[in-house]
């Protein structure tokens, strides 16, 4: 006997913003969890890279509030993984923009340690605040 | 008779800009601009300083030299037609009929405090002081907002190597109007990161003047101490004679 | 690219000819500090193999990440500026070849992948050229490569006639990360299996170990907010290399051997028993095996001092 299970999207809205920004077709993602299997980060995340995408999938906007966006080393780990050929570091990057547009940044460059700033390379300094400051 | 002319003498002198000077009777060019959004007829050869002026204004901050020195007159306008918005110094550019514009009279920015001699001579003193240098995206807009016409983009990606020299050289006409900081999508204050770079330069960088070194070691062997107290003691009258008979290096 | 243009500029070691073939080379921001190690010996090793690589006389910060947002331009803007260098370098006929080099894996990423996104996209091309109005339109036909890249091009045989030292006894597992391999389109080997290193450090004799954990991530730029996050990654890429038998990694990424050098500092906090190894700068090791001299190494940067492992197994003098 067939049933129909109905799945509503929370917030369509939310779900074609990080669409059209990330450009993945997230909705084809089948939850096989590879990229999860893949995340060299998911111990410090409070979701995993799969479920990440499926908040998005149903339009929950509670996955701006995810410490797993600001987490993700955008490493391609998944990237090169997925079976349906969707890039998570590219959602990961949409929902971070969402909030770094907003001019609310998640790492506050006054606040890392004098020591810390005297010895890293430009190059993560560089790179973190590309993906942590708006 | 005598009455009327002293009403000519008023109305001729209405016609003088208080703070310029000008008589409006000796203008043969006049040009619109608008000072916030608000139009006034100007003579068409003031710079924008004293075209402000004539239309009114009493310039107390935005204003020092007049000389295109002090970097105090800094200046967004528009010109008519014109989607760009540029940068100027009040003092040093003419108005132009149509010109739309404002003083930025100060830009909030924040100045690193630190101790010179206590500093590592690397990249690092800009990663302490001033990190926000590595969010620049190399947009040039910096370049192209800087009335002095120096490549600040480029000084501020020498901060980012950590090349004190060819950030010394490169930023070595600033004078801190801060019209860069204003139009910098990534916050960065480059003015006075370029201050910090030249005085690590002159500091660890540049080899100490020989010239220097031997006036120094002069005064203090006192060599110049009677010539001083001379001076010191000296009347008013005396001083006045030293000072017209002086020699300037220019007259030598 | 025209292909036909690129087979004629190959870099080509010793083929009897005095000239050398001349690459447009792009060291980025951290090969003039911390990386000093990896810019100096790959010099010297590439003066070594013939090949000359000209430093582009301006070039900005490439932004180390590609933005990933499919409707931001500014953070390509960085890289795109500097093709407009390495197209200036080439009209003006200072280099004999289109393909910038790079040593940075960071920058090989960040350069190739803006490149690709934007001269695939001829709207967003003219965007930037539109934006960049005061300099030259960029055409599009420049190309980024990896110093490993040209390596490969080279005759093995070349490459082997100058090791004078060769590595025998050390025991080195390649370390490749992220940025030389992935996503597939921008790296240069098999994103799960690479070997180009492995190859190359055949050639200089060493007893070369498979990690299993060559291609996982170092933490990248998370290291800025959370250090002790990046030590574990480092613990675990360190700790399967050493069960494998290995004494020491090569890496081309300074950012990595930041946070597998210096982050072994946060590792033994809280893994007293680690026992410490080298991160080798790729290009460190082949310096060493082609004797040239060790300053161009930079060893005193290396947060772990390789040289007692250098020394203990014969390839450095002592006191050197
Ligand atoms: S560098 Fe900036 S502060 Fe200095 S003169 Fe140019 S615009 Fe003004
Ligand atoms: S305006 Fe700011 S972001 Fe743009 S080049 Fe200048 S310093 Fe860099
Ligand atoms: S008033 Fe000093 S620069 Fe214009």
């Amino acid at each position: 006997m067939a049933e129909t299970v109905v799945i509503t999207v929370k917030s369509e809205a939310f779900l074609k913003k990080i669409v059209a920004l990330s450009a993945e077709a997230i909705t084809v993602c089948d939850q096989c969890g590879t990229c999860s299997g893949s995340c060299p980060m998911i111990a410090e995340m409070d979701v995993t890279p799969s479920q990440l995408m499926r908040m998005v999938q149903l339009g929950q906007s509670e996955a701006l509030d995810t410490k797993t966006m600001w987490v993700c080393a955008s490493c391609f780990a998944c990237t090169v993984r997925c079976p349906r050929g969707l890039d998570v570091s590219k959602v990961a990057e949409a929902l971070r923009q969402v909030t770094l547009r907003r001019s609310v940044d998640h790492l506050d460059i006054r606040n890392i340690p004098d020591d810390e700033l005297a010895e890293l390379p430009q190059i993560a300094l560089v790179s973190a605040f590309r993906k942590l400051t708006g | 008779m005598s009455e009327s002319k002293t009403m000519m003498e008023k109305i001729s002198e209405s016609t003088r800009s208080l703070t310029t000077g000008v008589d409006t009777r000796d203008v043969e060019h006049w040009v619109t601009i608008y000072i916030m959004g608000r139009g006034y007829s100007v003579p068409a050869d003031l710079t924008i300083m004293t075209a402000m002026e004539f239309a009114g204004y009493k310039l107390i901050r935005s204003c020092g030299c007049r000389q295109g020195f002090c970097g105090a007159c800094a200046t967004i306008f528009r010109r008519e037609g014109q989607y760009k918005l540029e940068s100027a110094l009040a003092c040093q550019t003419r108005v132009e009929d149509g010109m739309c514009l404002v003083q930025i009279p100060f830009s909030p920015a924040e100045a690193a405090y630190y101790d010179i001699a206590a500093e590592s001579y690397d990249y690092s003193v800009f990663s302490k002081h001033y990190p926000e240098v590595a969010r620049c995206v190399s947009c040039n807009t910096c370049t192209k907002a800087c009335p002095q016409d120096l490549e600040v983009m480029d000084y501020i990606q020498s901060a980012i190597k950590g090349d004190f020299e060819s950030l010394a050289e490169q930023s070595f006409d600033c004078i801190q109007c801060g019209l860069c900081a204003l139009r910098c999508p990534a916050e960065i204050v480059q003015y006075n990161v370029g201050h910090l770079g030249r005085r690590m330069f002159g500091r660890y960088g540049s080899p100490e003047p020989e010239h220097l070194k031997t006036r120094l070691a002069e005064m203090e062997r006192g060599e110049f101490s009677s010539v001083l107290d001379a001076l010191v003691g000296a009347s008013t009258e005396k001083l006045k004679e030293l000072y017209a008979a002086r020699v300037r290096e220019s007259d030598e | 690219m025209t292909s036909e243009q690129t087979s004629t500029t190959r870099a080509a070691p010793d083929t009897g000819s005095p000239k050398r073939t001349r690459l447009p080379y792009y060291p980025g921001c951290t090969l003039k500090t911390t990386g000093k190690g990896l810019e100096d010996s790959a010099l010297a090793v590439a003066e070594t193999l013939g090949v000359e690589l000209v430093e582009l006389p301006r070039w900005n910060c490439c932004g180390v990440v590609t933005s990933l947002t499919d409707d931001d331009l500014m953070r390509h803007i960085a890289p795109i500026r500097n093709m407009v260098r390495v197209q200036e370098v080439s009209d003006a006929g200072l280099v004999d070849d289109k393909r910038v080099v790079t040593l940075c894996s960071m920058c090989f990423n960040a350069l190739k992948w803006s490149n690709a996104r934007i001269v695939g996209d001829a709207e967003d091309l003219k965007s930037l050229n539109d934006f960049m109005y005061l300099e030259e339109d960029y055409r599009g036909d420049a190309e980024v490569v990896h110093f490993l890249e040209i390596l490969k091009e080279l005759d093995p045989e070349a490459i082997a006639e100058q090791v004078k030292t060769p590595l025998g006894e050390l025991n080195v597992a390649p370390y490749y990360g992220c940025t030389l391999l992935r996503p597939k389109s921008i790296g240069i080997d098999d994103p799960e299996d690479p070997t180009i290193q492995q190859e190359l450090l055949e050639i200089m004799g060493a007893t070369v170990i498979d990690n299993p954990y060559k291609t996982v991530c170092c933490g990248s730029y998370q290291t800025v907010q959370d250090k002790y996050a990046v030590a574990e990654l480092t613990h675990g890429i360190l700790s399967h290399a050493r069960a494998a038998g290995a004494e020491a990694v090569t890496t081309f990424c300074p950012l990595c051997a930041f946070n597998l050098d210096n982050r072994q500092r946060e590792v033994l906090e809280k893994h007293p028993d680690f026992e410490p190894m080298p991160v080798f700068y790729f290009t460190q090791l082949m310096a060493v095996a082609f004797g040239l001299n060790p300053k161009c190494c930079r060893f005193d940067l290396n947060h772990t001092d390789p040289r007692p492992l250098l020394r203990g197994k014969g390839l450095m003098k002592e006191g050197a």
